[in-house]
């Protein structure tokens, strides 16, 4: 799907959203929800040190406005920007200050939603789409932390060595499936269905914990992580 | 109750292992560990790669004491696959900042990281976000997260984006801190972008004297565990919290950054804007010179 | 990775009162040795994963003197090895029984 039929699916009474360069900005009227907040990267671009001070900027006015409005957090991106200039600014700032702006505004009272509905991979990944309170996808999107040929060159395997090993666990290899089972896509919409209803559905769901580990143990794709860290906190509090 | 003691030996923290790490940072004989090596917590997605796994997973975790209090501590092991995070290292820090939140007590991060761990990168991925939202959670109820950076792996992919979400960054000259490693980099943009076997640029790009100069860093410490256990013991006297007026704070901060340096084409330009008057000599300057030298730095005190 | 096994008549008890000790790092050339007191006063127990194949003999050797030099009596040692030369997996054998006798605080 295409921005245009998304926002058009998505808020189908008209919206006020811009595209300035690769960014996402504006809001609109849902039918169910009333005012949502909609920003974003997409077409495919890298995330930056000059995208990231952007969005945050935009996340921070939506939090000191005080309307507690969910925000919708659309996403197309690569991985981050890999430059010699994004790291001597210090892009490990600039992401992580993105994101907690949306885990700010998450806390803050407003729902945090990102739709992922193109590309996106590493720490542009981790600065957007993680960092929101729900995060769900639209078939076709394609979540990586890096790519088969990548990881190949790195692990020093064959790339049809990896793939057979990507059929046997969704641990490691790219994909939205994979995504999902780990935990970290909480569902993926049915694009042949309106898409208002189905937003309305997930600012539905009760504002609560980060709870993508257990749904990693109830899909299969990460077994432990939910129950070490339960195990962690009882250590903690009875020691 | 006797005066806090911490052990008299200084080591290198670049040399020491996580463990020689955490005994050195707080008080001595303190430390008490969580999920221990005996209890053979392992990767269960290393075995499908054939690759050896650590009974510890890589990382360390428990509590201590430092100058009297307790704290809560996680050491990462960098020797072992390059300290990344895979899901059992990463659901033990997750654990554990969830308890300082829920404990309303304060906690350590001893970074040694190359990021993601590849064999299990879903999980990694996921994982970083989990500590990232469980220290923001944490720093809202009070409590201080602080990140210590001065390992051989340094601090890098999503373990930099961490250290971006902790209240006060301690970073010693071989503490380096970006997204993209220099390989990565290169790999990708070519060598005329990056040259990765230059390391005289890594350091001057991603080293901590850079970080600590742009406001990266709060705390610039020797390369000495003694070093970095006072600067541990004087981070944990304030406390920030998390709210809009930190955020808005940084975002000050981190536009004012780009204005000042944005079309800086090396370190060194940067250095020289700052007003730093030998700026080719940063990289050379021992601590207390280079302390001095960096009188004018950005700061990111109330800002982070 | 290789599995090995050796359970060893060990009659000098290892010293001090520490119930476990670890040493060592899994990297390449380098190993992790933890040792419990876990196995009967005079026997040591030695459980070894290792990415190097075909050097059982070579392990067997190194354990051996081991036990004969040092106090391991009771001991159950499980070693994690990504590929150690003999003389590294002697040494940290050697820390690990002296960090297990160091008086506990």
């Amino acid at each position: 799907m295409t921005l245009d039929d998304i926002l058009a699916g998505l808020f189908p009474n008209g919206s006020d959203i811009g595209v300035a360069g690769a960014m996402i900005s504006g809001s609109a009227i849902h039918p169910g929800a009333g005012l949502v907040h909609v920003l974003g990267i997409s077409q495919g671009q890298p995330l930056g040190v000059d995208e990231a001070i952007v969005l945050a900027r935009r996340v921070i006015e939506i939090v000191k406005s005080g309307d507690r409005a969910p925000i919708l957090f659309l996403v197309d991106s690569a991985s981050q920007r890999m430059s010699k200039r994004d790291e001597l600014l210090g892009l490990s700032e600039y992401l992580a200050h993105l994101a907690k702006a949306l885990l700010l505004a998450e806390a803050e009272g407003h729902r945090t939603v990102a739709l992922l509905y193109g590309g996106s991979a590493a720490g542009a990944f981790i600065a957007t789409a993680l960092a929101t309170g729900t995060l769900v996808a639209l078939p076709g999107a394609h979540p990586a932390v890096m790519d088969l040929p990548s990881m190949a060159r790195v692990t020093k395997l064959p790339i049809d060595v990896l793939k057979a090993k990507a059929e046997a666990t969704p641990v490691f290899a790219p994909g939205l499936e994979n995504m999902v089972q780990t935990g970290g896509i909480h569902v993926i919409w049915d694009d042949n269905a309106p898409l208002g209803p189905q937003l309305a559905a997930v600012l539905q769901r009760p504002q609560g914990q980060d709870d993508r580990a257990w749904l990693g143990t109830e899909r299969g794709g990460r077994r432990k992580a939910a129950e070490i860290t339960d195990r962690v906190v009882a250590l903690a509090a009875a020691s | 109750m006797t005066a806090a003691t911490a052990n008299t030996d200084s080591l290198s923290w670049y040399e020491a292992s996580a463990r020689q790490r955490i005994d050195a940072l707080v008080d001595a004989g303190s430390f008490a560990e969580f999920i221990g090596p005996e209890q053979r917590e392992m990767s269960p997605h290393l075995a499908i790669f054939d690759l050896p796994e650590q009974f510890d997973d890589g990382i360390v975790i428990g509590r201590g004491r430092l100058d009297g209090s307790p704290v809560l501590v996680a050491a990462q092991e960098g020797r072992f696959m390059g300290g990344a995070f895979g899901e059992v290292h990463g659901a033990k820090l997750t654990g554990l900042l969830r308890a300082a939140r829920t404990l309303r007590q304060d906690a350590l991060i001893l970074f040694d990281t190359g990021g993601v761990r590849l064999q299990e990168a879903n999980a990694g991925e996921l994982a970083i976000a989990e500590i990232m939202r469980a220290i923001l959670e944490a720093r809202r109820a009070g409590v201080n997260v602080i990140g210590v950076i001065g390992g051989r792996a340094g601090c890098y992919g999503g373990g930099s984006l961490i250290a971006g979400t902790c209240s006060r960054l301690i970073v010693s000259e071989q503490g380096r801190i970006s997204v993209s490693g220099p390989e990565v980099i290169e790999t990708n943009k070519g060598i005329e972008e990056f040259d990765s076997r230059d390391r005289a640029l890594v350091w001057r790009t991603m080293g901590g004297k850079h970080r600590y100069l742009i406001g990266g860093a709060d705390t610039f410490v020797d390369d000495e565990t003694l070093a970095f256990r006072q600067a541990a013991i004087d981070a944990l006297k304030v406390t920030r919290g998390c709210g809009v007026a930190v955020l808005e704070a940084e975002q000050s901060r981190l536009e004012r950054r780009l204005q000042r340096f944005g079309a800086a084409r090396d370190a060194v330009d940067i250095w020289r804007a700052l007003g730093i008057s030998g700026p080719t000599d940063i990289p050379a300057l021992p601590t207390d010179a280079f302390l001095a030298a960096a009188n004018n730095r950005e700061n990111a005190d109330d800002a982070r | 990775m290789e599995t090995l096994s050796f359970r060893l008549s060990a009659p000098t008890r290892a010293g001090g009162t520490r119930m476990q000790a670890i040493v060592g790092v899994v990297a390449s050339g380098n190993l992790e040795v933890l040792l419990e007191r876990a196995a009967p006063a005079d026997s040591c127990m030695i459980d070894i994963t290792t990415a190097a194949h075909g050097f059982g003999a070579v392990w067997e050797a190194v354990v051996r003197d081991f036990v004969d030099r040092r106090p391991a009596g009771g001991l159950r040692i499980s070693i994690n090895d990504g590929g150690a030369r003999p003389d590294t997996v002697a040494l940290r054998l050697a820390q690990g029984v002296r960090k297990i006798e160091e008086p506990e605080r």
